[in-house]
């Protein structure tokens, strides 16, 4: 019992610590593959480090929800990183807390204070970047949806533990059609929700272009950082979501020694990268949607979720 | 035999997901802009059509599925991108923006409407026969990429995409086709290629002559009858 407890807060520091490395890696490809040098991968850690260490500006207009924000932001992926497997391919000792659809909740409401937060200062800006962000999230809400559905309806439950299991016992599963259909529905709102090339441009500095930026550009300091720091960690852990329940539920530990669980921790990261260099490629091959064509992307990834579902209606 | 019933949930399996793909590849037949991409995507299903007639042919033991994933691939894959090419100018293809009669997120949830109308009357037939697993798969995706076919027919502004999507229609037949009668003679085949190919001829030079007159080939501007 102790051992679980403690790989469940392994899980949570491993988050922790190798999110801003995760986002610095794909910075740094992405400007490799524009022939520029780019950023050192540790740059994320430094500019974490240097916002903690400044002051802090907070208009004398904005209310609480403000200053609650950040810490929301920060902590709600972690109690996601409690529930999902991370390193483990059994359940730890908070997994019972919530299924899939409690993870994806526990986001949404970081999402929501987000959101709020961007309203509550007056800034032009933020009231924009936030309708917008709430424009792809309902337009990616019924592919969330439809793709959860799919995966209690094929694997019959949503815990993610059963399913990662379902895919590989036996092999052939893997290719089972609702599977890659549902992989594909999910790496399109991969894309839209932690907002990469096709449908938001995450290096972009117009304000006007913005989605998903324009949202903390009224923090400073401790609250900036949280804020990145959170924004890091929400994008390790649906990449763990992603991987690691719907792709390559392998590299995981099976057993409950010390030594396999730390094993697990550079498995997971190898994993991560690989899918990183892929969303590097998507994103430097295509160029970003106006606005309102994002609803065609969201549109195709809505048909391929419900192509994903039907596919598999007469199999069963 | 136990290498029988290894090998028979792998191959329901391919078969299963080359499906899957050929409708959503028909879905990007309706809900794709770019006309180049359109033809690839058809090239595309093309192939699919192939490796889905394969599977079904060595699990039949049917020469006749492989002389379909032939001449499919010869026609469908090799002449007919050619021939469109050839037929149709460049400038044609290097549009981006195809003139479509309805918005593309309400073509594609129309789509997923016309699959699941084809999942919901393919449902009494498979019972009907007394389908197996490769039927299962086959008919109604067939029957649903037909269906897509003809409304992309109707709903496609440019002389081209329509062409694509009496293609999708054929292709369409030909998927569902291949899994209830497996041992088809093979003058049906023969014939059916080339009619396909036949089709692609007329419509590529019509769309030729029509792009000589007019410079486009927007049909859906084509509206007033006009004396030269």
């Amino acid at each position: 019992m102790t051992d679980k407890i403690v790989f469940n807060v392994i899980q949570v520091i491993v988050v922790m610590a190798f999110a801003p490395l995760i986002k610095g890696i794909g910075t740094r490809l992405k400007e490799n593959v524009q022939s520029k040098r780019g950023p050192s991968i540790l740059q994320p850690y430094r500019d974490i480090w240097k916002l903690f260490h400044k002051d802090e500006v907070v208009s004398e207009h904005s209310s609480w929800i403000f200053r609650f924000t950040p810490y929301v932001v920060f902590v709600t992926p972690i109690f996601v990183a409690l529930l999902i497997p991370v390193l483990t391919g059994y359940p730890l000792f908070f997994a019972f807390m919530g299924d899939m659809l409690g993870g994806g909740f526990i986001l949404a409401l970081g999402g929501f204070f987000a959101t709020l937060a961007a309203i509550d200062t007056g800034n032009p800006y933020g009231p924009m970047g936030a309708s917008r962000t709430r424009m792809v999230g309902f337009l990616a809400e019924p592919v969330f949806m439809i793709v959860f559905f799919t995966v209690s309806f094929v694997a019959g439950s949503t815990i993610p533990y059963i399913v990662q299991k379902h895919w590989v016992t036996p092999l052939a599963n893997l290719f089972q059609p609702s599977h890659i259909l549902m992989m594909l529905a999910f790496l399109m709102l991969i894309i839209a929700e932690s907002g990469r090339i096709p449908v938001d441009n995450p290096t972009g500095h117009f304000e006007l272009a913005m989605i998903d930026e324009s949202k903390g550009l009224e923090y400073s300091g401790t609250g900036a950082a949280l804020m990145k720091w959170g924004g890091a960690m929400k994008f390790f852990v649906l990449c763990c979501i992603f991987l690691n329940v719907l792709v390559a539920p392998w590299g995981l530990a099976q057993g409950v020694q010390y030594w396999e669980v730390l094993l697990a921790v550079p498995l997971i990261l190898i994993k991560i990268s690989i899918f990183v260099l892929v969303l590097v490629a998507i994103e430097s091959s295509l160029a970003k949607l106006r606005l309102f064509r994002i609803t065609e992307f969201l549109g195709a990834a809505f048909a391929t979720s419900v192509a994903a579902m039907i596919t598999d209606l007469f199999l069963m | 035999m136990s290498g029988q019933d290894l090998l028979l949930p792998l191959l329901t399996k391919l078969n299963a997901l080359a499906g899957g793909v050929f409708l959503i590849s028909a879905f990007g037949l309706v809900g794709i802009r770019q006309m180049l991409t359109c033809l690839r995507i058809y090239v595309f299903q093309s192939l699919l059509l192939a490796i889905s007639a394969v599977i079904l042919g060595y699990h039949h033991a049917s020469i006749h599925l492989f002389v379909v994933a032939a001449l499919t691939i010869l026609t469908k894959v090799i002449i007919i991108p050619w021939v469109l090419r050839q037929a149709v100018g460049y400038e044609s293809y290097a549009k981006r923006e195809i003139s479509q009669a309805i918005n593309i997120p309400t073509s594609l949830l129309l789509a997923v409407a016309i699959t699941i109308f084809a999942y919901y009357i393919a449902g009494p037939l498979l019972d009907a026969i007394g389908a197996g697993v490769f039927e299962k798969v086959n008919l109604p995706i067939g029957m649903a990429s037909l269906l897509i076919g003809a409304y992309t027919v109707t709903v496609r502004g440019e002389a081209v995409p329509q062409l694509l999507g009496i293609l999708a229609m054929e292709n369409g037949a030909f998927f569902a086709g291949i899994s209830i009668a497996p041992n088809l003679p093979l003058i049906a085949e023969l014939a059916a290629a080339f009619y396909v190919l036949i089709i692609v001829l007329v419509v590529g030079l019509l769309a030729m002559k029509i792009h000589k007159t007019i410079a486009k080939t927007a049909v859906g501007e084509m509206m007033a009858l006009r004396e030269e």
